[in-house]
Order: C-alpha cells, then structure tokens, then sequence
C-alpha cells in the first residue's frame, strides 16, 4: 500500500480480535475457552434512568429520612426465609474456579454487611460455611461434594437449572485447576479437564422438579428456602414454571453474568442481556399473582447501586453479583499490571479465569498465587463495595420520593433508547412511547 | 451392612409387634419422613413400615440412622433419596431416582425401578431384584448397585466411582464418558458409550464382583459369565484428535 492513509485502515467486519481470533483458531484446531462474562455491547442498565422527583413526587431527605434496605427471600413456603440487610447477594462460584482464601473472603465480606453467600459446582467448603453468617446451597446437575449434611448446613438451596453466560451448558474446570482437594471434592482424577452434566441426572423438565423441590424439602424439614437459577433464556416461561415447580425464589442470570470457563462463542452469543429478561420475569409474577410473594433475585453484569436500583425498579426483589465481588476482592488490579503484562494482558483485560494462573491470586488453585490474597483484607474490600451499592440504591430511591428501595417502580424509570424502552417496558425519555406495548388491554 | 444392626425382622417376614406402622392411607408424606427422620443422626435402630405408599414421591428419603424400613407396595420418586445409614426395603417397583445421592446404608427394590436408579450416589449398596430403566447409576460417585434383570440406555453415564453390576442385558451406550466407575455385565450390551472400553476380568476383579453378588444375595452366581467394562480415559483432557467423540 503506496498511500499512507489507507495504511492503518482497519475492517470493522474482520476487526483486530476477528483476525487474531482466526489465525488462533488455524493454529490450534480447538475452540476458544475464557472467563470473565460476555464482552460484546448490549442493551443494559445504563440506557435507562430515572426521573427523580419534582412537583408531582416528594423526594426524602438524604441524610435525615430513613430508606429501607432490608429483603427477605423464602417467605413462600420456607419455614426460615433468608433475611438479608441489603437488596445485593453474592452469586454462585465454586471452590475450585475460585481459590479457598477467595471463598472465606466472599464470606467475610457478605457476612459483614448481612447480606449471603453461594456455593458452586464444587460442594460447600468449611472456609465458606464457616465465614458465611448465610449460605445459598447450590444443587447442581454435576452434584459434585453433593450430600445431606451440607444441605441441611445450608441456609437455602439453589437448584441450579443454567446460568447467564451459558444457558444450556454445563460447568468446566479445566486440568490445571484440578487440585488433590478439588478432585477430592468431586470424585475426580486429579489433573483430568472436568466437564460438568448441563442437565440434571434425576429429573427433567418442571413436573418432575415439582417432585424434585419436595423431596430437597423433605430432606430439610420444610425450612430452607428453595431458589431455581435460571440463565435468561425465555424469561417468561422459565419464571412461570419455576414458580409452579414450587420455587421460592427465582434467580435469573443475564448474558452478561460471569463464568470461570466457558467457551467465547457460548458466552457471547447465547442467552439474552439482564435488561430484556427482566420485565419478562416480573410479567411472569403478576400474571401468577406471585409478584413479592416468590422473589426475584436479577443477576448478570450488576455493576452499581443505579444497576440494582433500575433492576429493583423493575420489579425485581433483590440482584447478585459475582464479577464485581471478585474485582472487589482484587481481580484485575492495576498492582499486578507487571504480571499481568508477563502473560501476555493488561490489568482491566484479564479474562482467562480457566488457567490457574491468576496473578491476583483469586481464581486459582496454586498455593502460592492463593496466598497473595488475605481473606480478612479481601472481606474488607468486599464489605466496603457492598456498602456503596446500598448508600447508591438508597441514594436513588429516596431521589424518587421512596421510604424503601422495593417502592422503587416502573413508573420511575425512563429508557435512552428505544431498544431499551422496549425491553424494559418503560418510555423513551421524553416521550409516552415504549415500543411493543400492548396497548389494546 | 447397617440394616443388620436393626430389628428388622428376616426378609419375607410379616411385621411382627416390633414394627413402628406408618400407613399412608390416613398419614401425610411429611408426617411418615418426620417420623422415620426421628432417629436421625443417632445410633438408635429401629423397624418401620409404610403400608399403602400407592407410588407416593419422596418417602424414606434423607434418612440418617441405622434403622431399617419396609414399604410394602410401589414408590413414587426418590423413594430413600439421600440415604444415610438406613436399610430401606421395597417390596415393589420403585419409580424415578430410587437411592438417588445415597451415601451410605442399603436399598432394596424388591420389583422393577424407573430411570436414574442410584444416580450420583456416594456410597451404600442398591439392589434391584428386577429390571432397571435408563440412565441407572448416572454420575454414579462411589456407591455399588447390583441389578438382577436388565438395565436401560445410558447407564453410567459420566460414573465417577462405584461400581454397577448387571446380571441381565444392558441397553445402548453404556457407560458413556464413562470416569473412574467399574460396570460387570452377565448379559449382552447392546452398545457402549464414548470411551467405554471392555477390560480384562483379573483377579481382583472376580474377587470384588463375588463381594458384590454375596451382598446382594446372589450366592449362586458364579462370577465367569461376567464381561467387565470401564474408561479407555482418552477423553480425560480434551485433544483435538478426539473431536469425533465429542
């Protein structure tokens, strides 16, 4: 190329990561696997707003007027609901994605500002129990370290039917993760590449996870809450027959919701974004007139107090985080940018959770990498961000005139654009429109 | 074997003045597990038995004594799911996930089960006098099923450990993604799973599946007639070259 203007002209179709994606592909023959949640841009929280108060709405004070944080999860059937001080839980991850310092620290850290904690495709660790003042369970297709004991240990259970950034696959954990105590955990050889069922052994479809949810019931005397996990898929129908498997709470993952490893192409292309699962969700709850009875935790790609406070607006009960509780913890911290760069990334880019070889020392079953992170200093780090998400939903809530972040309503909420109006359900700001409605009931 | 520590009388016995009577004509599911559940966490043994189950689901399950439990009639689904220690009996057919997630203690299925049968179960000991459906023994985690019948498609599939044993036929795809789990097969096998491989029947493998029979009450079989089936390991790590099986 003789002009230099045309030198450096990059194809938006085969973009820099399309071709090095390509060229890796030619190489090695196998499909990209990562971690980290979907990277692609999607419609999402930050294209909606709120309108705040004027003359037709009374705002509270900030600092004198109390705004209520307080959530209960279970009240359906469970003789003893979980009862958390704050609308944010953190999501399942497992030991053996996760370090065992990681595992205390995410404990620590919920425990601190009362809110809970969750398993993962791993069984339940002392280190976990032990710092998790409340501990969701997960009951997983794998049922890895699965048994009675730790389920009645349990402050809830999760039943585990997909997550957000794979709806339809199963759990990996790829050789170098496999310790001697993670195999152990899991009834593994160790060093094996282990690939979770995606389907549950024992039951298919909800009449059977009817029977399924009574049989967990009858094993815990009727007092754990029962949580079903969905990844946001069909929204609408999953919540639907979740509710009428005799759920107590759904908790639905959006494609923006992490993972320790999963393949690129699943993570980014399969699932639909946290924004357009939820109002599906809701309509789901008030056409069963279940809405605040069954609760909705939202989960994937919750980042800030305005992401909560817009999912609660919608109608959602409480959310969950699992990325940003690890970035919290320390994941991708500009400390270890030296080392970030030695593997070949840059601190704010690391996404390779499935390798071992976390310089955080987070996501990771190297002792030595493990020991990098203090759980007493990471509960801390932890505890602090679970604070500002609540002083940022309350901030929120009482700009809208509200006493209690669950009076937060569709009616205070506004969309950028018109994508977002339509999957949200709200107006396009400034208009009466919202794209879709079913104006004729 | 913990049942043996019970009072439960000899198989085929009526339930003599011993037997705590639970009847599910007039007692709702909660009431019989509460009591069953009584003992749980002890040593204490003790003899139940359930009249009229009429298929009901989730019975016997999350059982943690050495007691001993007679059900006299058919099982709904994960009938003695989560077992520990007990010794449950079923003198009939057993439905969906029968001993599912076992971890200790004795199952006895008396009849014909549904699909899953002992699926991810951690330990203990399952026996099922007639046929099992598909997917017996699925993600099995170190408890011993012995079959007398047949077992259906898919059996083993992803077994970890334990070990299953079949003294009829097994069904399609035995076996598949098969880990670390033992399969003895007396029948024909109509197929095997993804790196489910046939292996040689040592020494140490008659004297294990002759444990197994004597356990199950099979004292008369001998163990020559057994093919013995475990995992090539060729899919432990994923390779390329391996992409036809996946």
């Amino acid at each position: 190329m003789s002009d230099p203007s045309w030198a450096h002209r990059e194809s938006a179709t085969f973009d820099r990561t399309t071709i090095a994606e390509i060229q890796r592909a030619a190489q090695t023959g196998i499909y990209r696997i990562r971690g980290f949640g979907a990277k692609r841009q999607v419609p999402c929280f930050d294209d909606l707003l709120f309108l705040g108060a004027s003359m037709s709405r009374y705002p509270l004070e900030g600092y004198r007027e109390t705004c209520g944080t307080d959530v209960v999860l279970g009240s359906r059937f469970a003789s003893k609901p979980l009862e958390l001080k704050m609308p944010v839980t953190i999501a399942g991850m497992s030991f053996g994605a996760l370090s065992a310092q990681a595992k205390e620290a995410l404990g620590r850290g919920a425990s601190e500002v009362g809110t809970s904690t969750t398993t993962g495709d791993g069984g339940m660790t002392q280190e976990e129990r032990g710092h998790s003042s409340m501990l969701v369970y997960q009951y997983l297709p794998s049922r890895y370290g699965m048994n009675p004991d730790d389920l009645r240990k349990a402050d809830a259970i999760e039943v585990v039917v997909g997550q957000g950034a794979k709806p339809g696959g199963g759990g990996m954990l790829l050789g170098e993760k496999i310790s001697d105590r993670v195999a152990e955990m899991r009834t593994l050889p160790k060093g094996i590449d282990q690939r979770s069922a995606c389907r549950h052994p024992d039951w298919t479809g909800p009449d059977d996870l009817a029977i399924k949810i009574t049989e967990l019931r009858e094993v815990t005397g009727w007092e754990k809450p029962i949580f079903v996990k969905v990844g946001a898929a069909r929204p609408y129908y999953d919540t639907a027959l979740s509710i009428k498997a005799g759920a107590d709470v759904v908790v639905l993952d959006g494609m923006q919701g992490g993972t320790a490893a999963t393949q690129d192409v699943f993570i980014e292309n399969v699932g639909i974004p946290t924004l357009a699962a939820v109002r599906e969700a809701v309509r789901a709850l008030i056409d069963l007139d279940m809405h605040r009875k069954v609760q909705l935790v939202v989960a994937g790609g919750i980042r800030t107090g305005a992401d909560v406070a817009k999912a609660l607006a919608m109608g959602a009960d409480a959310c969950s985080i699992g990325t940003a509780a690890l970035i919290a913890l320390g994941d991708n911290a500009p400390e270890h940018e030296e080392e970030y760069r030695k593997i070949g990334t840059t601190a704010g880019c690391w996404e390779d959770y499935h390798k071992g070889n976390d310089p955080a020392g987070i996501t990771t079953q190297d002792p030595d990498l493990a020991k990098r992170l203090d759980p007493e200093v990471g509960g801390r780090r932890l505890a602090n961000y679970l604070r500002v998400l609540t002083l940022e939903v309350q901030t929120l809530a009482r700009a809208n005139g509200k006493s209690h972040v669950h009076n937060l309503e569709p009616d205070d909420l506004v969309a950028l654009t018109v994508e977002a109006a339509a999957m949200a359900g709200v107006p396009l700001a400034g208009t009466n429109w919202i794209p879709g409605a079913d104006t004729s009931r | 074997m913990s049942g043996s520590q019970s009072t439960k009388p000899h198989d085929g016995a009526a339930a003599g003045d011993n037997a705590v009577v639970l009847d599910l004509e007039t007692l709702a599911v909660r009431d019989a597990n509460a009591t069953l559940q009584e003992k749980n966490g002890t040593e204490e043994t003790g003899y139940y038995r359930l009249r009229n189950p009429r298929g009901t689901h989730a019975l016997a399950c999350g059982l943690d004594a050495p007691i001993a439990v007679e059900i006299d009639g058919p099982t709904g689904y994960y009938c003695a799911g989560l077992n520990k220690s007990a010794d449950v009996t079923i003198n009939g057919n057993a439905g969906q996930g029968v001993a599912e997630n076992m971890m200790s203690g004795r199952v006895h299925v008396r009849g014909d089960c549904s699909q899953a049968a002992g699926a991810t179960a951690h330990g203990g000991l399952l026996v099922i006098d007639g046929n099992a459906a598909a997917r017996c023994g699925i993600s099995l985690k170190g408890a011993d099923i012995v079959v007398k019948g047949d077992v259906g498609h898919m059996s083993c599939f992803m077994a970890q450990a334990g070990r299953l044993v079949v003294l009829g036929d097994a069904g399609a795809a035995l076996g598949d993604s098969l880990y670390e789990t033992r399969i003895y097969i007396r029948g024909a096998v109509e197929s095997l799973g993804a790196d489910c491989v046939e292996k040689e029947m040592r020494g140490m493998h008659h004297a294990e599946l002759r444990e197994l029979l004597e356990a199950a009450g099979c004292h008369d079989v001998p163990t020559d007639g057994f093919r013995r089936y475990g995992s090539a390991r060729t899919l432990y790590s994923f390779k390329v070259d391996n992409i036809g099986a996946y």
